[in-house]
C-alpha cells in the first residue's frame, strides 16, 4: 500500500499532478459501486477518495445527496463500508481517503472508527463538518492509527487558520474552489492562484483542489496554478445517475472519463 | 472563534471549513453589539413599538377553576405574526444590517419563522430567501402566501424527506456560497455557534418579561414553568431567566407525535432506542438517528416541533437535572388545543398546545395556590386547516 507521500513524490518527479477521484461508497449499489472504482483505477486513478453515504450531507451539492440517498436505499452502512474497503484493498495500492460526515464516526466510536479504518487499509480522512477547533481527538486517534488527517481551506479561510490547519494537516490539503457551479474560468485561475500561494505560504503539503472540477482544462488550470492535484466528484457521480439503467455503459462512460482528466495532469510545463 | 459554545459537552461547531469565516464574523459582531447602547435600543424600539412587546402574562379564569391551582399563560401569541419567532427574527436582522449584509436566508417548518424572518426582512430592507420542504409548502399554504406578499422568495426543497431537517441543509448549503452578502437568519438555539447563545440572548426577553409580571400578579415566584420543545427556543426563552432560581421546576415537552413506541414522533429524549447524542446541523446533542448515525425522519401535528434534534443547552439542561422533559402526543396536544379554546377563548399553536397538554396534566396533582406558568409560544390560526380535518 502506497503512502499519499510516495505518490506525491513520484509524480512531482514525472511532472505530473495528481487526479484523486471521489465516489460514494455503495453508489448506486455495493456491487456495482465496487466494479465502478475498479475501473476507475484502471483508468489510471492516483488516489482514491470514498464518501460514506450520509442522510444528512450539508457540504455536498445534489448530485452527491442523490447518490447518498442511493447508497442509503441499498443498504450501505458503516459496517458493509469498511468490508468494502478491504475489497478495494485487495485489488489496489493506491492510496484510499475517506470522506465522513463527523456523526457517522461518532456513532461508531471514534477510536473503534479509526482503528476499523486502519485494518481495511485506509490512509486518510476527511470530516467535511469538522472545522480545526473541534478536531483534537481526530488528530489523536489518527496519529495513533498512522492516518492521515486532511482538512479543506477555502477561499475565505484567513492567514490564521490556514496556518493553523496546515500545521495539522496531513497526507494533503484539500483546496476548496468555486469554480464548476458558474463555471466562470477566467475567474477560477486568479482566486485559486492566489489561494494557492498564500496557503504554500505555510506549509509544504501536496495541495489539491477540489469542488467543482469536472473537465480537462479545469484539471490543466489547476495544476498550472501550483497545486498537486486535482479532485473530481460530482462529474463521475453524475456519469453514475445518468447511466443507471445500463451498467456497460456506465462503466466505460466513466472510464474514459477518467482516462481523460488523468491525461490532463500529465506532460505539462508546471513552471 | 472566541468560544466554541459549549453547554457542557454539548454544542460546539461541526461545520464545513467555508462557513467558518462566516461564523467568526457573526460571533464577534453579536458579541460587540450585545452591551451596545445603540443596538440595544434600536431592538428594544422595534420590539415595542412594531412587534408588540411586552406581550401580557394572562391569568386563566376558568382553566385555574377547573383545574385546582393558579394558571398563567405568557402570551407570545400576541406578537405580531402570531409566534415568539419575531423576537429572533428582528434581533438577527437588525445584527446583519449593521453587520452589512444585503439578503437574508431562512429555514423553515410550519412557516412561522418564515414569516417572522419576511417580516424583518420587509422592514428592515433585505432581500430574503426562505427555504421550505415541498411537503411542508404542500400543508401551510397560508404561511407561504404570507411570506410571498412580505416580499419573500419562497424556495421548495424538494430533497430528503421534504421537510424543516432538509430546509435546514439547503439554507446551509446557500450560505456556503453566500457568506460575503448574506446572513442566514436560523430560527432556533440550534445549530453552530454562536447561533444557540446568540438566539437565547434574543429569545430570554420572555422570561425577563414573565418574572417582572408574575411577581406583580403573585408576589411570588411560579413553581412550575412549562414550555414545548422543538429545537427548543421559546423554552429557553422563558426558562433563561429562571435558571438560578432552583425552587421552580422547569418543564420541556417535546412532540409525542404518534408515541414513543410508534418511531413516529419527535421526542429526541423519550425514545430510548432513536435518542442519543449525535451531531448534525453543526451542533451535538440530543438527536433521532439509527444505530449508524443516519438521522431519523420525525413525525409531529405540530410542524414546528417536527425536528430530528434538540438545542444543545436543552441536552445540558437536562444532564444537570434542572429542566425536566416529557412528551404530549398528538391527541393530547389536539384535546389540549380544543380545551384553551374553549375555556379560555384562546386558540394556541399546535406547538404550544403541547405545553398545555403537560400543564394541565399537572396542575391536577398541585396545590390550589400552586402557580403554574405555561409559555404560550404561538397563535393557532395557521393550523386551522389541520385541525377541521382532525375534528
Amino acid at each position: 500500500m502506497k503512502s499519499y507521500n510516495e505518490v506525491f513524490e513520484k509524480l512531482k518527479r514525472n511532472n505530473e499532478g495528481a487526479l484523486i477521484t471521489f465516489t460514494v461508497i455503495g453508489d448506486p449499489n455495493y456491487k456495482t459501486s465496487l466494479e465502478i472504482i475498479k475501473k476507475i483505477v484502471d483508468a489510471g486513478a492516483d488516489i482514491l477518495e470514498l464518501g460514506l453515504p450520509f442522510s444528512d450531507p450539508i457540504a455536498d451539492g445534489p448530485t452527491i445527496q442523490a447518490a447518498d440517498v442511493r447508497a442509503l436505499n441499498n443498504g450501505m452502512n458503516t459496517d458493509k463500508v469498511f468490508e468494502f474497503i478491504k475489497e478495494i484493498r485487495n485489488y489496489t495500492d493506491i492510496p484510499i481517503g475517506l470522506l465522513s460526515y463527523f456523526n457517522l464516526v461518532y456513532q461508531r466510536g471514534i477510536e473503534k472508527f479509526y482503528k476499523d479504518a486502519k485494518n481495511a487499509g485506509v490512509n486518510g480522512i476527511l470530516i467535511a463538518d469538522m472545522p480545526i477547533e473541534e478536531s483534537n481527538k481526530i488528530i489523536t486517534e489518527a496519529k495513533n492509527n498512522k492516518i492521515e488527517t486532511v482538512f479543506m481551506i477555502s477561499p475565505l479561510t484567513n492567514n490564521y487558520r490556514i496556518k493553523r490547519i496546515a500545521e495539522n494537516a496531513t497526507g494533503f490539503v484539500y483546496v476548496v474552489s468555486r469554480l464548476g457551479v458558474t463555471g466562470a474560468k477566467s475567474s477560477l485561475e486568479k482566486s485559486i492562484l492566489s489561494l494557492i500561494k498564500r496557503i504554500r505560504h505555510f506549509t509544504n503539503n501536496p495541495l489539491c483542489v477540489g469542488f467543482g472540477v469536472s473537465k480537462p482544462e479545469h484539471v490543466k488550470s489547476v495544476i498550472k496554478a501550483g497545486s498537486d492535484g486535482a479532485i473530481v466528484g460530482s462529474a463521475i457521480v453524475d456519469l453514475i445517475a445518468k447511466n443507471i439503467n445500463s451498467k456497460d455503459k456506465m462503466l466505460s462512460k466513466i472510464y474514459y472519463y477518467v482516462k481523460g482528466m488523468k491525461e490532463a495532469t500529465q506532460l505539462m510545463n508546471r513552471k | 472563534m472566541k468560544s466554541l459554545g459549549k453547554f457542557g459537552d454539548f454544542g460546539g461547531i461541526f461545520v464545513p471549513e467555508t462557513l467558518m469565516p462566516a461564523l467568526e464574523q457573526l460571533e464577534r459582531s453579536f458579541l460587540k453589539l450585545k452591551y451596545d447602547e445603540k443596538f440595544s435600543s434600536d431592538l428594544n424600539g422595534l420590539l415595542r413599538k412594531y412587534a408588540g412587546r411586552p406581550t401580557p402574562l394572562s391569568f386563566c379564569e376558568n382553566l385555574s377553576k377547573e383545574f385546582g391551582c393558579k394558571i398563567y399563560l405568557k402570551r407570545e401569541d400576541l406578537l405580531h405574526t402570531g409566534a415568539h419567532k419575531i423576537n429572533n427574527a428582528i434581533g438577527q436582522a437588525l445584527l446583519a444590517k449593521r453587520i452589512g449584509k444585503k439578503r437574508l436566508i431562512a429555514e423553515t417548518g410550519a412557516g412561522q419563522h418564515g414569516v417572522a424572518v419576511a417580516t424583518a426582512g420587509a422592514r428592515l430592507n433585505f432581500k430574503t430567501d426562505v427555504y421550505m420542504g415541498a411537503k411542508d409548502i404542500e400543508r401551510q399554504k397560508l404561511n407561504v402566501l404570507r411570506m410571498k406578499l412580505l416580499g419573500a422568495n419562497v424556495i421548495p426543497v424538494e430533497s430528503g424527506s421534504k421537510t424543516l431537517k432538509d430546509a435546514i441543509n439547503e439554507a446551509l448549503r446557500d450560505w456556503t456560497g453566500s457568506i460575503k452578502d448574506t446572513h442566514y437568519l436560523l430560527g432556533s438555539v440550534l445549530g453552530p455557534h454562536p447561533y444557540p447563545t446568540m438566539i437565547k440572548f434574543f429569545q430570554s426577553v420572555i422570561g425577563k418579561e414573565t418574572k417582572k409580571q408574575i411577581l406583580e400578579a403573585e408576589g411570588k415566584l411560579p413553581d412550575l414553568i412549562v414550555a414545548c420543545v422543538g429545537g427548543g427556543s421559546n423554552a429557553i426563552g422563558i426558562f433563561n431567566e429562571f435558571i438560578k432560581d432552583k425552587s421552580i421546576k422547569l418543564a420541556g415537552v417535546e412532540a409525542g407525535g404518534s408515541g414513543i413506541e410508534s418511531g413516529k414522533h419527535a421526542s429526541r429524549f423519550s425514545d430510548k432506542k432513536l435518542g442519543r447524542c449525535g451531531v448534525v446541523h453543526g451542533t451535538k446533542t440530543y438527536v433521532l438517528q439509527d444505530k449508524y448515525g443516519q438521522i431519523h425522519n420525525t413525525y409531529s401535528v405540530a410542524a414546528g416541533l417536527d425536528y430530528c434534534a434538540v438545542g444543545p443547552e436543552h441536552s445540558f439542561l437536562r444532564q444537570i437535572k434542572r429542566v425536566e422533559y416529557y412528551y404530549a402526543t398528538d391527541k393530547e396536544a389536539v384535546e389540549a388545543f380544543k380545551i384553551l379554546s374553549r375555556q379560555e377563548g384562546i386558540i394556541p399553536a399546535l406547538e404550544s398546545a403541547h405545553a398545555v397538554a403537560y400543564a394541565l396534566k399537572i396542575a391536577k396533582t398541585m396545590k390550589r395556590d400552586g402557580i403554574i406558568v405555561i409559555n404560550l409560544s404561538g397563535r393557532g390560526d395557521k393550523d386551522l386547516d389541520q385541525i377541521e380535518e382532525i375534528l
